[in-house]
Order: C-alpha cells, then sequence, then structure tokens
C-alpha cells in the first residue's frame, strides 16, 4: 500500500537554521529517508517553504477566491511530507516513527486512495 | 459456541482478511447448519462450519471482483478443505491485536473485540455502553472499514512495539471490566466475566508475560469481592466488607498469578495494580503502608492525576490526612469532572473538619455517582457529617 506521512510541526519549534541543533535535525531527514529508501519504501519526499509564502483558492459561486495563508489557522502548519511504499499500517507506523517532527511535531499517516478496486485489498 | 465463534471468526478474518465478509460467511453457515444438522450434528461441528463459512466466503468473492488479490484470498480459504480439525490454528491472538491496534478510537476497541473476539451482539454492546443499537452498529462499521482501508494489519505485533500493543490489549480487556463491574452483574452479558475470558485467552495463547498475569490477577481479586461490594442498596467500602463473600479460589487463583508475576522480575503497572488489589483484602485488613509503596512505585510508571489521588487516599490511611487534602486540592483542576475525586475529597475534608466544603464535595459526588448504591454509599456518609458552624 502507499501511504502519504504528513508532517506537521510549529515552526517556532523547529531548531534555527543557525543553532548547533540543526544539523542534527536535519540529519535526522536524511537518515529516515536513506532507510526509507534502503528498504524500498520511498517514493517521495520533500519540505515545504514556510507557510508564509502559502496560497490558498477556492472557487464559490463560479468565483476564483484567491488568498494570502493556509486555509486553518493553527500553530501546527504542514512542512513536508513522504510518500512510501509499505506492507501495512504497522510498518508506515514504524518509518513515521523515524521522522524528525514526531518528535516536536505531529505525523500523519494517511493510506494513498485506490481507484482501482479489484485489486484493492 | 463463545469460544468456537471467536475462534471461527479469527481463522475466516486470517484468510480473508475482511472482517464484514467473515462475519457474513460465519452468519451464512450457522443458518445452513440450522437446517442440516436436524439430520445429524456432525463429528466435529466446529470444523463443519469452518468448511462451510470458508466455501461461503470462495462464493461471495467470486460474485464479486477478480484480481490478484482476490485469487491469492481464495487459494486461502480453499484451504479449510483439507484441513483436519485439530490442526486449524487458533489465529485469536492476532484478531485480538487487530481488535485493540490504537489506530482504533478506545471505545471501539472494546466495542470490536466484545463482537469479533468474545461474541456478543451489537444490541449487548450498546446496551453495555449505553448507547443505540444503530450507533453502535455505526461505529462497527466504520472500525471495520478502518481496518482494511488503513492497512490495520491482521498481525501480532513485533519486540519494537510488542510492550506498547500488549498495554492496549489490556486496557481495552481492563476498561470491558470496570465497565461490567460499574454496571453489575444483572445485565444480559456479565461484561467482568467477558473480560476475565478475554484476558485468560490472551494467558493461554502468549504464556509467560508478566503483565498479561498482573492485568488478570487485578481482575480476580477484584471480582472476588464482587458479592461483598453491596449491602442495603449501598456499595461497601474493601475494608468494611463480610470476608466470608469474598469469593476463595477466585483470591488463591488472583494471588497465585500475582506471586507467578512478580517472580518474572519484569513489572509493571498491571502488576502493581492487582498487588494493591490483594494488599486491600489483607488479613485483618488493609495493609496502607504496603499500598503507599506500591502507589510510590505505580506513581513512578503512570504519573497520572488518578493515581495522585489513590495515592492521596493512601497517604491519608498512613496517617497523613492534612498532607493527603493539600494533594487532592491540588488535583482540583485535572479532576474536575471525576467523580471519585469528589468522594475522596468530600471525605478527608470531613476527617480534618472542613465540614461545609465537604458537604459540598458530598453533593458533587452524589451528583455525578453513576451507580445508585454509590450514591447510597455517599449520602450515608455525608449523613454522619457533624452539624455545620462547627468547620
Amino acid at each position: 500500500m502507499k501511504y502519504l506521512l504528513l508532517l506537521y510541526v510549529d515552526p517556532a519549534k523547529e531548531p534555527a537554521p543557525d543553532s548547533a541543533d540543526f544539523s542534527d535535525y536535519m540529519g535526522g531527514f536524511y537518515a529516515a529517508s536513506q532507510k526509507m529508501a534502503a528498504q524500498g519504501a520511498f517514493l517521495a519526499g520533500e519540505g515545504l517553504q514556510g507557510v508564509e509564502t502559502a496560497t490558498s483558492l477556492r472557487i464559490r459561486g463560479g468565483k476564483v477566491e484567491t488568498m494570502d495563508g493556509p486555509f486553518a489557522e493553527t500553530r501546527e502548519h504542514l512542512g513536508g511530507f513522504y510518500l512510501i511504499e509499505a506492507p501495512d499500517l504497522d510498518a508506515a507506523l514504524a518509518y513515521a516513527t523515524t521522522i524528525p517532527v514526531a518528535k516536536i511535531g505531529t505525523v500523519e499517516v494517511r493510506p494513498v486512495m485506490v481507484y482501482d478496486t479489484a485489486s484493492a485489498a | 459456541m463463545r469460544q468456537d465463534r471467536g475462534r471461527l471468526l479469527a481463522a475466516l478474518i486470517a484468510r480473508c482478511r475482511d472482517f464484514s465478509l467473515a462475519e457474513e460467511a460465519l452468519q451464512e453457515a450457522a443458518i445452513s447448519a440450522l437446517t442440516h444438522w436436524q439430520r445429524g450434528t456432525p463429528a466435529n461441528p466446529t470444523a463443519w462450519l469452518l468448511r462451510v463459512a470458508g466455501r461461503k466466503a470462495i462464493d461471495r468473492l467470486r460474485h464479486g471482483q477478480r484480481g490478484a488479490v482476490v485469487r491469492e484470498t481464495l487459494e486461502r480459504l480453499s484451504q479449510f478443505e483439507g484441513d483436519d480439525p485439530e490442526d486449524i490454528p487458533d489465529d485469536r491472538l492476532r484478531l485480538i491485536f487487530t481488535c485493540c491496534h490504537p489506530a482504533l478510537e478506545p471505545k471501539s476497541q472494546v466495542a470490536l473485540t466484545l463482537r469479533t473476539v468474545c461474541g456478543l451482539t451489537t444490541a449487548d454492546i450498546a446496551r453495555a455502553f449505553l448507547d443505540t443499537e444503530p450507533t453502535m452498529g455505526q461505529r462497527l462499521s466504520r472500525a471495520k472499514a478502518k481496518i482494511a482501508k488503513a492497512g490495520i494489519p491482521f498481525a501480532v505485533p513485533g519486540p519494537e512495539v510488542w510492550a506498547d500493543r500488549l498495554d492496549a490489549v489490556l486496557t481495552t480487556a481492563y476498561l470491558i471490566f470496570t465497565t461490567g463491574y460499574t454496571a453489575g452483574p444483572d445485565e444480559p452479558r456479565d461484561l467482568c466475566a467477558e473480560a476475565i475470558f478475554l484476558t485468560r485467552l490472551v494467558n493461554h495463547l502468549r504464556p509467560d508475560e508478566a503483565e498479561v498475569e498482573g492485568a488478570l490477577a487485578l481482575m480476580l481479586l477484584t471480582h472476588a469481592r464482587r458479592a461483598a461490594r453491596h449491602g442495603a442498596g449501598a456499595t461497601i467500602p474493601p475494608a468494611e466488607q463480610d470476608r466470608s463473600l469474598w469469593d476463595a479460589r477466585q483470591l488463591e487463583e488472583g494471588r497465585a498469578l500475582l506471586h507467578t508475576a512478580f517472580g518474572r522480575r519484569r513489572p509493571g503497572p498491571f502488576q502493581i495494580k492487582g498487588a494493591i488489589a490483594d494488599c486491600q483484602m489483607a488479613d485483618p485488613g488493609p495493609d496502607w503502608p504496603q499500598i503507599m509503596a506500591l502507589y510510590d512505585v505505580l506513581w513512578r510508571m503512570e504519573p497520572t492525576p488518578v493515581v495522585a489521588l489513590n495515592r492521596a487516599v493512601a497517604l491519608a490511611e498512613t496517617g497523613d490526612v492534612t498532607g493527603a487534602v493539600a494533594v487532592v486540592d491540588r488535583l482540583s483542576g485535572a479532576l474536575a469532572e471525576y467523580q471519585p475525586f469528589h468522594a475522596v475529597r468530600a471525605m478527608l475534608l470531613a476527617r480534618i473538619g472542613r465540614v461545609a466544603e465537604s458537604r459540598a464535595a458530598y453533593d458533587r459526588a452524589i451528583r455525578d455517582a453513576s451507580a445508585a448504591a454509590d450514591a447510597a454509599f455517599l449520602i450515608a456518609a455525608q449523613q454522619k457529617l457533624p452539624c455545620e458552624g462547627h468547620s
């Protein structure tokens, strides 16, 4: 199965780029990616620019509404993601525990929709 | 049949990996049995049911979608045809761990475990948890759908997560137990008996686990007091109970389990709670210094407000009532909605002469009591308070 791991974190809790903890933090992501890749689980993974760069869009009554910022006002923002292939939820959760964000924010694990129902387990 | 249903369901789910399909196939097989068995019960009814349910599941799958996954499933299900009944593997441990997966809501874990492992009907479960049957049915459907869609494995967890996942299973079993203990033995399905059955089953399928033994001991020791805990419609605390009403066999089994568990030198919260239950039943009365020491240990494992509250009771019983009141007052924010908090606070305040506050705390505890007998006990205690003005 494919799982999307959504990394939510309060940017204030992340180590600053010039701090001593920053290289450890980034090293944690590198190690997690390496482990996923070595086990054939890694499909994609990216970090996102800060939420101040986000633009939200919706169409209401045929009119496109474009606005600054994310849709939801929360302290924890979507900061990155991994797309992985894993045999089951336990395997996906095991990868999620290796991501540094799990210690300071939240990793949401979501199965990816399968449209071919014949092969859906 | 209770034993058999869970075991059959586990074997079917292990092969078709689909809770709903397995339940429907077993239901159809049971209906077939009603007509076929009139001509004579088969030599091994369990094997017969499994074989027929397997075929029913195969029929349903053949009528549905085709694909690689279905082919593999059909292959696994067809194995029932040749199986010697004695060789049917017991897949119930996998079933229990799947039902108690932390990715499911705690209440859904409880409901699904009672439905599939213990074989209660949706109506029984709804009644026990004061829900309507359609609401409970929807909860069960959502849980089964999440297992399928999120890919919750039908598996016993590996060593890296074993301790946490076992704790989830035992917590579910204990939640079933306490729900039954609060409701009393007059419900159509006694949840205390179901919880003890479930924990015994885990102990049987995965022996030599200290925490499983500890949880089973805790339930047996608590259950041993059941007949003695009510008198004249009111709850009686362990220290004042008629000991001749305690179930000697359960008491003995619980104590033996605790002895074995502690001998393994892998202490855990269920073992400590079991030991506390044991000390409350010490002869001639509760061993409060030992209970206090055990709460100190438990506090290091589970620093929760509820443990702090229970520890405060032991502190008062060992002589420091003023200290206990100070502890309890600090918990008033965290436990404001927890009925036993108000009951404990009322009793402690009465002992240090803060009568008006005690009376108010009793009012709150009586209002929030979930059982009439608990309320009756509290009302009687409140009536013993001296007249106001002395506080």
